[in-house]
């Protein structure tokens, strides 16, 4: 036990405050979100995310939010399992057929209002997969989107600013 | 060429007992030997195969024009001590009936299901009538890699749950099913565990896969060279490098280029960082999965600065696209060499005192010995490859024992264990990222000069070309056959996931279901590599 408080102790907090590889502060962003999420959902927003079909790369970053660097729950944003905890749906694509029918079951079971976001170039176009036999494409052919964000995958940091701009620009 | 090597005597041994065999040479598969066989024999080829020792690679089809109409041929692939070949046979599409393998070789049984759904095969002895790959998105009476099924195929409006297919039950007194999925808890991709339990005991563990089916093999069919190997680069997004890798190569077989040194280094050294990435991630994510907490998060924490340092010298996280046809995408800037080095050192430093710490604690050694045993004879059975195999006894590295350059000019440690247990499955990890980081160090001190692209010909139409790849899963077997003006008319990724999918129904049973979320991390399957 000492020697993992030791550790902890030597690594300090690796968690950002500065600009890193040329992007806006991730603070920034955060701050931001954090601002808009205290006025409008009472200082927690709550996400489910949904692979829809992806390829595993967005979830990979969706992820890392979690991570030291970003550590997202501290601007009030955290991963819920259940869609009747969610306040918003984050949705990697593209929509796979075979995932048509629990895609849709899981935004039915979530709480008015509700957000979706589309993640990533599948999610918002349907990517190198397109439609097809076996995949809807974008998320917006099976269920309404509020916001999508490009990237493949998109970067922890596209990330946060997506989740910003949807939320942001919700009347 | 004369074949040479451990199946060199394998055709020979088949027409010794009446099988005929036809050696064919086909340079796109090379050094794997190609031989055909008749549909008649197929059975027979099977358990000869199996008592010679071989493992089951893969099995995928394609229809043809041949003499008498429209055919279907099967390609299955064997190993043996680092030798491959590919057996192929034919059946005409108007009655494609087909022995099965599977009653020789476990591993075969949701391969050959997959060639059903999507082919209509009959493979006529196979234990198992279910359908695998296909839910409801097309009927039972189509199939969507023959060539009459266009590619956009004729959807409902909405595609209904799969919920008729017929799990496997257990009946008795406190016997109680658990259903979990498609949508699972956590932020991770979609399938279905049926389990079987009586109190916390697992009983039985049925996995349901094929929700990521995207349909990934036909719309391949008519890319360019470009275009595969971005789609091969989303076959699963963790092992985009390898995928990439392995489908570059088999497109530059079949093309017969010859790619220049300073490319395949490069590849080597993406293939390599992928590897370290997917272990760091995975060490961190096992030790969550036993709510150990601190262990998470330090091993994120060095994931997080692994795949900055990938975007600073290859431009993307997970350095995807920045394998093409030909070469790679872009040279590495010189500056990265010293960097990408200490990088590597500081990572092994680092990992070895958060391992000090990890070793000295009884409860993370409680929860991850002796749990999700998977046997050798199993794993034998399954044709387990990667961390999982060599877990549970399989010593087998394609970069070792059917090398491709640069592996051919670098050594390096293939750790074995045999408990097959979480722990196992764990410490080959940590062993293979030791390993890894040695072969960076080799690959950035003898990173040969010159260029890192040839430029790409057209092959002719009908070339056909194989890729093996040590993928930071396991092997990975990538096919394509091309088609008119540099086209692509065939695309078969296996990812190793189909070896070890299987592998973990096996290894939960009489586990308690709360160790579940950590066998199956242990493991790590991709669904999308295996739903394809």
């Amino acid at each position: 036990m000492l020697r993992i408080l030791g550790k902890i102790q030597r690594l300090g907090i690796v968690t950002e405050t500065r600009p890193e590889l040329g992007e806006p502060a991730l603070t920034e962003i955060g701050e931001q979100l954090k601002a808009h999420i205290g006025e409008r959902f009472g200082g927690s927003l709550a996400i489910r995310e949904v692979d829809a079909g992806s390829c595993n790369g967005c979830e990979l970053e969706v992820q890392a939010l979690n991570n030291p660097f970003y550590s997202i729950e501290r601007f009030g944003v955290h991963f819920v399992a259940s869609p009747r905890h969610a306040d918003m749906l984050l949705v990697s694509g593209p929509v796979s057929r075979h995932m048509e029918t629990a895609l849709l079951r899981t935004y039915d079971a979530m709480p008015e209002p509700r957000l979706v976001i589309a993640v990533g170039e599948c999610g918002a176009c349907g990517g190198e997969f397109g439609i097809s036999y076996a995949s809807c494409g974008a998320v917006s052919n099976v269920i309404p989107v509020d916001g999508v964000i490009h990237g493949c995958p998109p970067t922890p940091l596209d990330l946060l600013r997506g989740i910003l701009e949807a939320i942001a620009k919700r009347p | 060429m004369t074949p040479h090597g451990p199946l060199a005597e394998f055709p020979r041994r088949l027409a010794d007992i009446g099988v005929r065999v036809e050696a064919r040479e086909s340079p796109g598969l090379a050094p794997t030997q190609l031989i055909v066989v008749k549909a008649t024999d197929w059975s027979r080829l099977g358990i000869e195969a199996r008592s010679w020792g071989c493992r089951w690679v893969a099995s995928w089809g394609e229809e043809v024009d041949a003499e008498g109409g429209a055919t279907i041929r099967i390609n299955t692939c064997f190993e043996h001590a680092g030798a491959y070949l590919v057996a192929r046979t034919a059946v005409p599409r108007a009655a494609p009936v087909l022995a099965s393998h599977t009653t020789s070789y476990p591993a075969a049984d949701r391969p050959e299901r997959h060639i059903r759904d999507m082919l209509g095969v009959v493979f006529s002895d196979h234990p198992d009538a279910r359908r695998w790959t296909r839910h409801q998105a097309w009927s039972q009476s189509e199939y969507p890699l023959r060539r009459d099924f266009p590619a956009a195929g004729s959807p409902q409006a909405r595609t209904p749950a799969d919920h008729q297919y017929n799990f496997l039950l257990a009946q008795g007194s406190g016997v109680y099913e658990i259903p979990v999925g498609p949508v699972h808890a956590g932020i991770i991709e979609p399938g279905h565990f049926r389990f079987q339990a009586v109190g916390e005991t697992v009983l039985k563990l049925e996995e349901r896969l094929g929700y990521t089916h995207k349909g990934i093999e036909k719309i391949a069919e008519g890319r360019d060279v470009d275009g595969l190997a971005r789609l091969a680069a989303r076959v699963s997004g963790d092992s985009t490098v390898a995928h990439a890798w392995a489908a570059c190569m088999a497109m530059e077989k079949a093309a017969g280029l010859d790619l220049p040194p300073r490319a395949v280094w490069l590849r080597a050294l993406m293939c390599e960082r992928e590897r370290v990435a997917n272990h760091v991630g995975d060490i961190g994510a096992i030790l969550n999965d036993i709510a150990f907490a601190f262990g998470f998060y330090q091993f994120a924490r060095l994931r997080e600065v692994w795949q900055r340092a990938s975007r600073e010298a290859f431009g993307h996280r997970f350095m995807m696209d920045c394998i093409v046809p030909g070469g790679v995408a872009a040279d590495l800037d010189p500056r990265f060499i010293a960097t990408m080095r200490d990088e590597a050192r500081l990572l092994g430093q680092q990992i070895g005192k958060l391992m000090a710490i990890i070793n000295d604690l009884p409860s993370v050694a409680d929860r991850v010995r002796g749990t999700g045993v998977l046997k050798p004879e199993y794993a034998k059975a399954l044709g387990c490859v990667g961390y999982v195999g060599r877990a549970s006894g399989m010593d087998f590295d394609v970069r070792r024992d059917a090398p491709y350059p640069p592996y051919d000019k670098l050594t390096f440690k293939v750790p074995v264990h045999h408990y097959g247990d979480v722990n196992a499955r764990a410490r080959m990890r940590l062993e293979e990222i030791t390993a890894s980081l040695g072969l960076i160090e080799a690959l950035l001190s003898g990173l040969p000069p010159g260029p890192v692209r040839a430029a790409w010909t057209h092959p002719a139409a009908g070339a056909e070309g194989l890729g093996l790849v040590e993928g930071w899963r396991g092997e990975i077997l990538s096919f394509v056959r091309f088609g008119a003006d540099g086209r692509i008319a065939r695309f078969f990724p296996r990812d190793p996931s189909w070896t070890t999918w299987p592998a973990l129904e096996l290894l939960i049973h009489d586990n308690i279901v709360p160790d579940f979320p950590v066998c199956n991390k242990s493991v790590n399957g991709s669904y999308s590599g295996q739903d394809l």
